[in-house]
């Protein structure tokens, strides 16, 4: 596989807590083309642990593109240029020698920096709190093929279930709205049998959370799908829009 | 001195759990709420238990040291999740899941844990169904199967080659509707460094916050440790880059004893090692196996490319060794098979993997089929390697996976130390010497959702503990012990760094604490594990400060449990002269080189009393086979 190292120059973010001020430092580094770009900040970060100097702040785990831990502004995009996959899979062949790579944490206003490249995202997890589930309890439910799910809606529900919560549609949209994620899983319980009795509260709930926890609105500019790491669709903010009207309709049809 | 008592319940073996179930106690409903439990992990184990327990009404304090209860290393499962559901109508049973997985942990779990496993599998697919788990379904609509290493049934349920994704968040929202109860109260970026014991009993737990580094007590009446595997003792693993022993090691000095620490699976289909640079090897998943078909050129040295190799000078040695399980043979004897014909210079261009090819598949059922079965997988493959496997075989290798030992627990999941419960791959329970595929999640959840939730409330109405006030003089020893750790780790002021460590203890481990081991390795491992441990504590650099947010620091202490527990490994390693499972002692093996295992001296659980560090004292649990007859393993 490997082929010569490549000469890089890096530009990354340091910040030392929520409220300092940050800037971008240069590295010059040079790294195999086989390495990620994560494994490449892990050999920088020895380095400066040999020097004695203060690594990198930077998060991963998984480095299988599923965890949603690692996102990283790469060049300006979120998880970098390529399509459809994680920043641990960014792999340094995609780019070119003597090239200068700049890194950044995701910016949002509901993502405040923690430090240098890490972010506080929790703020999707309180949206998923307030209802992104369905309400049984352990125990007590129905034998598993007692219900039939067409092949189809079940495979439609398993895309919009793919979301990995890693905040690129946030990181990615000038509102910096989380209607992808939110609406992901709101798609995912919608087109599910078991989903129906919650439905229409439950994208009540999630987006009243989602407003109150700072995200944006939605333009339409669906830099979010182009930027998400699973290619989850728009049509899932659409869906959830949809699910939203018909809410309000009924929630107001019922109020006397 | 620790007593080992399983408390396995008497009678038939089909009825243990549900005669124990209605034995034990319970707590009335209006009373649940005066307990708290601590639950530390949210992979598949801990999610589900927090959540469950919460449900029945228990306070319940959640912790992890991620930055959100869906990150754990549960989320990155790929292939599925077995259960004996029977419904491929193809001869599968509960008996027969529980009779697959003793034989495949090769005699050595204990039989009541797995019958409760394979018993309960069935509730565990109807309970994520209901969470809305979108799991894979045939064209008529019911839940659609396939098969794993080690099975000639079909009980395998999957969701893409996201399972554990699925099955995770499913669990997490569970946790997520608890939470917004107000039932959970859930901890991130906590990382448990102590657990307190009072009186013999396990009261709580001390952590640092990882954004501000304090020291924080936490108190409860019950610790339920669902904190993962060690598999990266060996730097390189399939595991997540944060997954670690120390809340498992740290129990154990407290008195927690550690079972079966050398029994490691090394998964065969990893991606093989491309650099030193490398931060972990990413696992293919092995439901691969059931289409690709693993070979290496018959020749010594070859040097053409895969696809210029005739059919005729390919060596398709699983099929040809273990004709009725062929690629899917399991996972210990897959691997050891692979181990040999590299070592005997048939690799990949003399290097170490082997091929894993569809052309024979997509030749057969089309790309199409294919690309549906696995296109993450291919496409992930490509992402990381820059090849096509649609057109040039998958190159693999073993890699470490998962570790079936862990700590000690009874039937009850309980440890030694009353109190103290612990589920999912932190405990030794279920696998015996080799876990098969799709049972791990299987077991997590069973601990989780099914288990514990009985066994928990059992213990606190039975032994009503005390709640303890988080001024006791206990948890202010376990801060002391943390505080002067860190200190400590902080003013080596040495010139290694923390990953130089780690991947010189890897190498020990894999070379000589790996795939095979013998008396003369293992016994230089210990020594040279001892020697790496002084000089970690002599010229350790780890830069940064306490108060802050400090991974260096994080990763030191981590490893500082490794450089323990990674002898300990090698020490039970040497104590078991047989081989068996993941366990492979080269001085005791068949004429045609298969596992030879020794009943009469070593059908026991290992179970190691931490005394000082190095220094440990070793408790047997006697197995007893009833019900699946003591056999040698057969795959042929
Ligand atoms: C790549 C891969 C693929 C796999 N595929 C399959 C499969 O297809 N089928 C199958 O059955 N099994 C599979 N396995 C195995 C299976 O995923 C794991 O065994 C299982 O998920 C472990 O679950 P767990 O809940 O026990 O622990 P984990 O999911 O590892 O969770 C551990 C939790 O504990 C927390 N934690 C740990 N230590 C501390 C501490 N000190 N303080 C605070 N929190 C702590 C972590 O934050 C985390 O939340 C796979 C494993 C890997 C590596």
């Amino acid at each position: 596989m490997s082929s010569e190292n490549l000469n890089l120059t890096l530009k990354i973010w340091r910040q030392k807590s929520p409220t300092s001020v940050g800037s971008f430092e240069e590295f010059k580094v040079s790294v195999s083309p086989d390495a990620s770009i994560l494994e490449m900040l892990d050999e920088l970060n020895n380095d400066l642990e040999r020097e004695g100097k203060i690594p990198v702040a930077f998060e991963s785990d998984c480095r299988e593109g599923i965890c949603g831990t690692c996102g990283l502004v790469i060049n300006g995009h979120p998880h970098g240029k390529i399509p459809k996959i994680a920043t641990c899979q960014l792999h340094m062949r995609n780019f070119k020698n003597g090239e200068t790579i700049y890194i950044e944490p995701f910016r949002a206003k509901a993502f405040p920096v923690i430090k240098d490249l890490i972010v506080d995202r929790s703020g999707m997890d309180k949206v998923l709190q307030a209802g992104g589930f369905i309400s049984v309890n352990t125990g007590g439910v129905p034998d598993a093929n007692e219900i039939p799910i067409s092949k189809d809606v079940a495979s439609h529900a398993m895309d919009a279930a793919e979301c990995i919560g890693c905040g690129a549609c946030v990181a990615a949209c000038k509102n910096a709205s989380a209607m992808l994620f939110v609406g992901a899983k709101v798609s995912q319980y919608s087109f599910l049998p078991q989903g129906q009795p919650e439905r229409f509260q439950r994208v009540q709930s999630m987006v009243a959370k989602m407003d109150e926890m700072g995200f944006g609105s939605c333009t339409n500019t669906y830099a979010c799908e182009a930027e998400c790491p699973k290619g989850i669709s728009v049509i899932n903010i659409a869906r959830m829009n949809k699910d939203f009207i018909s809410a309000k309709i009924k929630s107001e049809l019922t109020e006397v | 001195m620790i007593k080992l008592n399983s408390n396995v319940p008497e009678g038939n073996i089909a009825e243990k759990w549900t005669n124990h179930k209605f034995n034990m106690k319970l707590v009335n409903p209006a009373n649940k709420r005066k307990f708290d439990i601590i639950v530390v992990g949210t992979g598949l184990a801990g999610a589900s238990a927090a959540a469950s327990l919460a449900e029945l009404g228990y306070n319940v304090q959640s912790f992890t040291y991620h930055d959100s209860g869906r990150r754990a290393h549960s989320i990155a499962a790929q292939g599925g999740i077995n259960a004996a559901k029977n419904y491929q109508n193809d001869g599968d049973s509960v008996y027969r899941l529980f009779y697959d997985t003793v034989k495949g942990g090769d005699f050595r779990s204990r039989e009541a844990n797995v019958y409760r496993l394979a018993e309960v599998s069935n509730n565990i697919i109807d309970q994520c169904v209901a969470q809305g788990v979108p799991f894979a379904r045939e064209y008529g609509g019911l839940l659609d199967n396939r098969s794993f290493g080690g099975a000639q049934v079909s009980r395998t349920f999957y969701a893409r080659g996201q399972t554990g994704q699925q099955l995770l968040l499913g669990a997490i929202s569970a946790l997520n509707r608890q939470i917004g109860k107000g039932q959970v109260k859930l901890y991130t970026r906590r990382e448990m460094l102590e657990l307190v014991v009072i009186d013999g009993h396990a009261k709580g737990i001390v952590c640092r916050n990882l954004v501000t580094g304090e020291i924080e007590k936490y108190s409860a009446q019950a610790v339920v440790l669902a904190t993962g595997g060690y598999s990266n003792v060996f730097f390189l693993s399939t595991n997540a880059m944060n997954s670690n022993a120390t809340a498992a090691w740290r129990a154990h000095k407290k008195g927690a004893a550690f079972a079966n620490p050398c029994y490691t699976q090394i998964h065969p289909t990893c991606l093989p090692l491309h650099g030193e640079n490398q931060s972990k090897l990413p696992l293919m998943s092995e439901s691969l196996r059931n289409d690709g078909r693993i070979w290496v050129p018959k020749k010594k040295g070859e040097t053409r490319k895969a696809n210029d190799i005739p059919e005729d000078e390919r060596d398709y040695y699983l099929e040809r060794k273990y004709p009725s399980f062929g690629n899917l043979s399991p996972r210990d004897i897959s691997s050891r098979s692979a181990k040999e014909v590299c070592d005997e210079g048939r690799g990949v261009g003399g290097s170490e993997a082997v091929y894993l090819d569809f052309a024979e598949a997509i030749g057969r059922l089309g790309k199409k089929v294919i690309e549906e079965r696995y296109g993450n997988l291919f496409d992930m493959y490509q992402t990381i390697t820059g090849e096509n496997p649609y057109e040039v075989p998958m190159k693999i290798y073993p890699a470490p996976h998962y570790t079936m030992g862990g700590l000690w627990v009874d039937y009850n999941l309980q440890s030694t130390i009353p109190g103290l419960f612990v589920l999912g791959e932190a405990n030794f329970s279920d696998h015996g010497a080799n876990r098969l595929g799709a049972s791990a999640l299987m077991q997590g959840l069973a601990d989780g959702y099914f288990v514990a939730p009985y066994t928990v409330g059992n213990y606190l109405a039975s032994e009503k503990p005390a709640k303890v006030d988080t001024d006791h003089v206990e948890f202010g020893n376990a801060v002391k012990t943390v505080d002067d750790k860190v200190q400590k780790l902080l003013s080596i002021h040495g010139k290694h760094t923390v990953d130089e460590i780690h991947k010189k203890l890897g190498r020990i481990m894999w070379n000589k604490v790996g795939m095979a081991r013998n008396e003369k390795g293992l016994n230089e491992a210990i020594n040279e594990i001892k020697e790496l441990r002084e000089d970690f504590w002599k010229n350790l650099n780890v830069v940064g400060e306490y108060k802050d947010l400090n991974q260096t620091l994080e990763r030191a202490g981590r490893v500082a449990d490794y450089l323990e527990l990674g002898e300990l490994m090698a020490v039970d390693a040497l104590d078991r002269n047989e081989s068996c499972g993941g366990h492979f002692r080269e001085e005791y093996q068949t004429e045609e080189g298969e596992a030879l295992r020794n009943d009469n001296e070593y059908s026991y659980v290992a179970a190691w009393e931490f005394q000082e560090v190095g220094k440990w004292q070793l408790h047997k649990e006697h197995l007893e086979f009833e019900n699946v007859k003591l056999a040698t393993r057969s795959y042929k």
